[in-house]
């Protein structure tokens, strides 16, 4: 495989092997001297046509780490119409002799369409793509999710675990690849938000669809994921108001007190704190927040590593 | 003068047809008059009238030209393209419709005839000059905002009333704007995993539904463009039954082609409206062959290259289809077994030149009728190519293996295709 596009370019096998290898490159991360030499000499570029400062910020430390060169291009709102089209800057960053090109953009397939044509010859990974998917994001879930109940060092699948995703799933590019890559290692998905926020066709994408939040909850998942709500959203129908929103599908403290001590909360974030999580469930014991931010450093260093190392490949 | 000989024609029967001047001087056995042109194995068709092509001129000439459209439509067995009113300026006016009839005369190769706006600059709120579009030159009956929807109800039912006057038709693109913000593909299953914003049906049935009650209400004519939906079938059914004055076309892409081709985000399959499910494609066949559906029309929609090389979200929405439409449909409704020859002749050529009103289309092989004829190699089977007469290459069918070659155009006595090449027509 030449690309990471879609969690459905993985296999079981080649999934797990990303995982294993991010648990060393944690053991690299741990280190006082925090760097690899595998991609000395190799360019990699940055290429986000929609803002964000984690992703971005995870993906220049990871490449960094492993001694890659590392180039940022931020070209919001990018288009035919108003400026340069992709294939023309796409073109003059790989005349620049960048091998690599990690894509975060507003329209859905951007990343597959830069792979499939015949204007570029680059590595691509997809750092988020509309509202399509986040490869990325999911596989370091997934090393959260079974580090904290598989134990740090498991190598295995995720077998018989449950986890519920709550909210905007419609527009999220983390659900749909956190429901293909969760469910090929084995766990089931739930999908829980306002009926306007589930697709229609949500049961081909998950294992069950609650749009009641107590209802889901009192199913003990043994991970909720509270999904970032869009403040936009509010402005097209989609739900009434903010407030309701909180009420219905925020993770309250009361909400959080009732679940049971061992259930793993997690959050892509950016976090609205007060709207679907409080700060009660983020900042507690069993919120897996900020080891999802740590993780995605490592996941980023062995898809970099995987795709870009000599004599390596995904799979 | 020259006589075909041994044309089939959609009947069956084997005949020989001399043509002289404009006209259809003779249909009958052992005739040998002029020029003798052998076309055996050819069956003879009513020259097809395409109901709804994008020729972009004026405004757009980087896609297409009137000129260039023409000959396209000639290559594809045509005789005669209504014009979409889609131009820039917009042909909501008597001046633009008879600039793009007078080029259309001056092409020559198919009869041009103009579709005005509904609406002024297709805005939706004010009806552009339907009357003087009708009196002008271009003696325009077709009335259409096809690209974009006449959305209002009001607005909808004052146009529909208008054209009364002179038995005039409204053309409507259906689709809610609403309900089809950012849309970009079907919506169900696949749009959700790719995560494209969906495209409802219900933002196509809808529409058709209003609209037929409205046309039911003013008594008056109304034909919905590029049916693409099951759903649209049965409102549309249904409105026929109850006697209401309304037809329907399905496109040739609607017939053959469906949104798993969108799987891979090629915007060369990105269209308005969206490629539907087999189960569409199959009641959109089945609606051709029971009468539901009236006519094939191409949609023919070319676009720049730019407009395609790009990632789908940025896309233009459209495909070109001139060529290939007769094709399409032989392989998909005559192959099939679901019409015969004499219905795929009512759906190219008669019923739009009834809807368009165009007097010299659309009429029988027959003595003294205009000699505006295609005939066709039905056995030929062939792959398309990227050859075109377009001035676009906006071409979705690239590969899929057709039956039913062009083999000559005869529009008003002329060849405009002989022998599967465009003809040079006079100094033009």
């Amino acid at each position: 495989m030449k690309h990471l596009l879609s969690i459905n370019d993985l296999d079981v096998q080649s999934a797990l092997s990303v995982m294993n290898l991010a648990l060393e490159m944690q053991q690299v991360n741990a280190r006082e001297v925090k760097k690899l030499p595998a991609l000395n000499g190799r360019t990699v570029a940055n290429l986000f046509f929609e803002d964000s400062t984690r992703t971005r910020f995870s993906f220049e430390l990871a490449a960094k780490r492993l001694s890659a060169d590392v180039v940022n291009f931020s070209a919001k709102g990018s288009s035919v119409s108003k400026g340069e089209s992709l294939k023309d800057t796409v073109q003059t960053i790989e005349a620049m002799g960048v091998e690599a090109l990690i894509v975060r953009h507003h329209h859905s397939g951007a990343a597959k369409t830069i792979a499939n044509s015949d204007w570029s010859k680059s590595i691509v990974i997809n750092a988020g793509d509309g509202t399509h998917e986040h490869p990325t994001q999911a596989l370091l879930d997934a090393l959260t999710i079974r580090q904290r109940l598989k134990g740090k060092a498991d190598s295995g699948d995720l077998a018989g675990l449950r986890v519920l995703i709550v909210g905007d799933i419609l527009h999220s590019r983390v659900a749909r690849s956190n429901c293909l890559l969760l469910r090929l290692l084995g766990a089931s998905v739930g999908l829980c938000g306002p009926a306007t926020l589930i697709p229609n066709d949500a049961l081909k994408l998950a294992d069950s669809v609650y749009f009641n939040l107590d209802e889901a909850l009192a199913d003990n998942f043994d991970v909720v994921m509270m999904l970032r709500m869009q403040r936009e959203r509010m402005n097209s129908a989609f739900i009434p108001s903010e407030t309701e929103y909180a009420t219905l599908w925020g993770l309250t403290e009361s909400r959080f007190n009732s679940l049971s001590n061992d259930t793993l909360i997690m959050h892509p974030g950016p976090m609205n704190r007060g709207l679907e999580i409080s700060s009660t469930a983020a900042d507690s014991a069993q919120s897996a927040i900020l080891e999802q931010v740590t993780n995605g450093v490592a996941v980023r260093m062995a898809v970099l590593y995987k795709l870009l190392a000599k004599e390596s490949s995904l799979s | 003068m020259f006589t075909l000989k041994n044309v089939q024609l959609a009947n069956g029967e084997v005949c020989d047809v001399v043509i002289e001047d404009e006209y259809i001087k003779a249909v009958g056995q052992s005739m040998n008059e002029g020029e003798l042109i052998d076309c055996s194995g050819l069956i003879a068709l009513q020259g097809f009238v395409d109901l709804h092509t994008h020729l972009r001129e004026p405004g757009f000439e980087q896609s297409e030209t009137i000129l260039t459209g023409s000959r396209a439509a000639a290559k594809g067995g045509f005789t005669a393209v209504h014009a979409m009113a889609n131009t820039m300026p917009v042909a909501d006016n008597a001046a633009v419709v008879e600039q793009v009839y007078a080029l259309g005369k001056s092409a020559g190769y198919v009869q041009v005839q103009p579709i005005g706006a509904v609406t002024l600059g297709l805005n939706g709120v004010q009806l552009a000059d339907l009357g003087k579009m009708n009196a002008s030159k271009a003696n325009v009956t077709v009335f259409s905002d096809d690209g974009k929807c006449v959305n209002d109800s009001l607005v909808m039912r004052r146009a529909l009333e208008y054209v009364k006057a002179f038995d005039g038709v409204v053309a409507q693109h259906a689709q809610d704007p609403a309900l089809t913000i950012g849309a970009q593909m079907n919506e169900g299953e696949l749009s959700l995993k790719l995560g494209l914003t969906g495209w409802p049906a219900v933002a196509e049935t809808a529409i058709i539904a209003r609209d037929v009650l409205l046309a039911e209400q003013v008594q008056s004519k109304l034909h919905v463009c590029h049916v693409s939906t099951k759903g649209s079938v049965e409102i549309i059914r249904w409105a026929k039954s109850k006697g209401i004055k309304v037809t329907a076309e399905v496109t040739p892409h609607h017939l053959l082609l469906t949104e798993k081709l969108t799987s891979d985000y090629n915007p060369i399959f990105k269209v308005n409206p969206p490629l539907r499910t087999d189960e569409d494609v199959q009641a959109l066949r089945e609606a051709v062959a029971d009468g539901t559906i009236d006519i094939v029309a191409t949609d023919h929609a070319p676009h720049p290259a730019d407009s395609k090389d790009c990632e789908w979200g940025e896309a233009a929405f459209g495909m070109i289809g001139l060529e290939t439409a007769a094709a399409i449909v032989k392989t998909t409704l005559v192959d099939t077994g679901l019409i015969s020859w004499s219905r795929f002749e009512e759906v190219l050529s008669t019923n739009p030149a009834r809807i368009g009103k165009l007097r010299d289309q659309g009429q029988q092989i027959a003595e003294g009728n205009f000699a505006n004829l295609t005939l066709m190699d039905a056995r030929k089977v062939f792959s398309v190519s990227s050859n075109s007469e377009s001035k676009s290459a906006n071409n979705p069918f690239l590969g899929h293996e057709l039956s039913g070659e062009i083999i000559h155009t005869i529009y008003k006595g002329v060849f405009t295709v002989k022998n599967s090449a465009i003809q040079r027509l006079g100094a033009k």
